[in-house]
């Protein structure tokens, strides 16, 4: 099969501070296929921002990358095109960056740069990462505001003349100037309105569609998720629960985590049923639970679940669950080398 | 005024609101902005009831709920309490009106002063309004209302602001307003920025506030499926008017505005195999780059169903088949001016 564009394994990422060692992300293996859209759910806490952080070394001390790699293959499928973005350094790094990956972080609306205009802040970042002339780039820059429904106008405008909506396209846009082959973007319509969310949402749908670019879409809510991504990994506690493509997880989740997090999302017409609410605090990072990380709140805990942390195990084809309710743990360590055939 | 007075008057009545901020220049804007323009609408007093108020950011959704608040006057029109108008009370009045109605603010990070324990707010709110006799009856009264929102009391109390989650800050600010024991609760955007997981939670405390408790709350929202899910009545706000309301199944299964329409097909439909199908290509026009005219719909730019009658006069809020009221020429020709109705003799047609 095809290798993925990007392969996380066993990735730790720690904050150590006086309190003890925050461990935000704790032990997550993906496999991010390309031109897919990859979503990460979960409340927060949970660790699904430190993830792409950590995928994009954006982690500032005390946080630090424990251990695991993340391979990335944005040439080609050739395993001697690949790179380790946990070993580069920041040159590599720097030259990586826009060109091959880009971020659309949480509130990206307020990283523009507030005195310069926004076709500026564009072709600077062409012309520092490309070859391309001053004009060149400008037509660039214009013709991505374009795509995504802003006018000249806004394009010499200054960020505080512009809406949220607006702000939000201009990052975007910005994000594509060098056609990278990843967008990690995290929670890019929160704080919109709904008209402007389907906007984006729509925008997002036609980058992977137009450009073949791959992204990962990190959002806490289900309801976005079910209306864009291909596949989804549901992360609780440092961890990913449950993973599958998007039309399992809604209708046939098997983490009780995952189907509590879809049984809580309030639906527009129909009858009304009272919601459930996941009862119980969500835990610290400072000291998860033993076991499985959700007994404390699962109702269908059984002992075993306070004691084994249930590993991520492959169901049905690209289905993968981490709950002892569908295993015999037993059985399991006696081939501890089982490994998923299928990518994830 | 006498008892029997007071309780016939609605709960709350507003009447034709107007609030306009002087324009201080910039790029698009360089008219006054009328951010509340001509609102009126009653809440009665008999029962307890739900209104949510939706509409994209711009609407006046937020400046309404501050001036219901009494937090900014009016630049016209009145918004009576009982019959008592909120902005010509006596203090002993505004501190009946600020014990009867209660505010929860949409950022429950910004809602806490930090240096203070989450005890503080509520056991102020004991001492100032005189609730309890003892300081043990006040502990059970605290203990009480945290019970009341989900909350344990040993987990949240004797801690910092910082040590709670945006869900439970927000659950902290309820059982605030219940021990108040207040008539309204007035919420703008109180579940934006908790998780999804928690805003069940808090909307079923609303509802239970309603059943049990007799507590009426305006609810106010950009996300229509969680309106939806409250049930009660709705209002739709554009552009500072009101373009729709009604009771909420009526307005979320046979919407009588097109603004309504586009709002509810901006939710996101929870299913993955129901996905959106057709692109919008209106949506590339932000609303801020719009015109408005006091002399016309507000949605004429936008409107699929637009017609020459939108462009000259502003539309009445008019009965639709289905029994809610929408401000809509597809309904009838009555036109909004000078702050009355007046039915037109033109018939509207549709443009070709």
């Amino acid at each position: 099969m095809a290798r993925p564009l990007l392969d996380v394994q066993d990735i730790r990422i720690h904050y150590d501070t006086t309190r003890g060692s925050y461990k935000v992300v704790d032990g997550v293996n993906v496999k991010i296929k390309r031109n897919e859209i990859f979503g990460l759910a979960g409340e927060s806490g949970c660790g699904k921002s430190t993830l792409v952080e950590g995928i994009l070394r954006l982690i500032e001390p005390p946080g630090r990358i424990k251990s695991g790699s993340v391979r990335f293959y944005p040439l080609g499928d050739d395993e001697a095109l690949g790179v380790d973005l946990v070993q580069l350094g920041e040159e590599e790094l720097r030259q990586m960056r826009w060109k091959h990956l880009s971020y659309i972080p949480q509130g990206s609306m307020n990283s523009l740069n507030p005195i310069m205009r926004v076709e500026d802040q564009m072709i600077d970042v062409i012309t520092t990462h490309a070859d391309l002339s001053r004009q060149a780039a400008r037509e660039r820059a214009n013709e991505l505001l374009r795509t995504v429904g802003l006018s000249a106008r806004a394009a010499r405008a200054y960020p505080h003349e512009l809406s949220g909506g607006m702000k939000q396209r201009a990052i975007i846009a910005m994000a594509m100037v060098l056609n990278p082959a990843l967008v990690v973007a995290d929670e890019p319509t929160t704080a919109l309105d709904v008209n402007v969310q389907r906007a984006i949402l729509e925008m997002i749908a036609d980058i992977k569609q137009q450009t073949g670019a791959t992204v990962i879409f990190v959002s806490h809510d289900m309801a976005v998720h079910a209306e864009l991504v291909d596949r989804l990994a549901i992360m609780y506690a440092g961890e990913v629960v449950e993973v599958s493509d998007v039309y399992t997880i809604f209708e046939n989740a098997q983490h009780p985590y995952s189907r509590r997090l879809i049984a809580s999302i309030p639906a527009l017409g129909g009858s009304r049923t009272r919601l459930e609410s996941i009862p119980g605090m969500a835990p610290s990072p400072l000291q998860w639970p033993s076991g499985c990380r959700f007994h404390p709140r699962c109702p269908h805990a059984m002992s075993v679940c306070q004691q084994i942390a249930p590993p991520l195990i492959e169901l049905t084809p690209g289905h993968q669950v981490a709950c002892h309710l569908y295993y015999d743990v037993h059985e399991l360590q006696l081939s501890p080398t089982q490994e998923s055939e299928h990518a994830i | 005024m006498t008892t029997s007075q007071t309780l016939s008057q609605p709960l709350l009545a507003v009447q034709d609101m107007r609030m306009v901020f002087e324009a201080t220049g910039g790029m698009f804007s360089r008219h006054n902005v009328v951010a509340v323009d001509g609102i009126s609408f009653q809440m009665h007093a008999e029962k307890p009831t739900l209104l949510t108020i939706v509409g994209e950011s711009g609407s006046g959704k937020t400046t309404l709920a501050r001036s219901l608040l009494g937090l900014r006057r009016p630049s016209s029109g009145s918004i009576r309490f009982r019959g008592q108008d909120l902005y010509a009370m006596s203090r002993a009045e505004l501190h009946d009106y600020r014990k009867a109605v209660q505010p929860v603010f949409q950022d429950p990070y910004a809602t806490y002063n930090p240096f203070y324990r989450i005890d503080r707010v509520l056991t102020m709110l004991v001492d100032k309004f005189n609730l309890a006799d003892s300081k043990l009856a006040g502990q059970k009264l605290i203990e009480e209302a945290l019970h009341a929102v989900d909350l344990r009391p040993h987990d949240v109390l004797g801690r910092y602001p910082h040590q709670l989650s945006g869900g439970e800050r927000q659950r902290v600010m309820l059982a605030r307003t219940y021990l108040m024991k207040p008539r309204l609760i007035i919420a703008d955007e109180p579940i934006s920025m908790i998780d999804a997981a928690l805003r069940a939670l808090f909307l079923n405390i609303l509802l239970d506030f309603r059943d049990k408790q007799d507590i009426s709350c305006i609810f106010i929202t950009h996300n229509l499926a969680t309106a939806y899910y409250l049930g009660g009545e709705i209002m739709v706000m554009c552009r500072g008017r009101v373009i729709e309301r009604g009771d909420m199944d009526a307005v979320v299964n046979t919407p009588g505005h097109p603004y309504t329409q586009l709002l509810l097909e901006a939710v996101p439909s929870n299913n993955p195999r129901r996905r959106w199908t057709e692109k919008r290509a209106g949506l590339s026009i932000d609303t801020s780059e719009l015109k408005f005219s006091p002399n016309a719909c507000v949605f004429v730019s936008r409107c699929p169903h637009v017609m020459d009658i939108c462009h000259q006069h502003r539309p009445a809020l008019m009965r639709t088949p289905d029994g809610q009221e929408a401000a809509c020429f597809l309904h009838g020709n009555q036109v909004f001016q000078d702050q009355t109705t007046i039915t037109l003799e033109e018939k509207p047609t549709v443009k070709n």
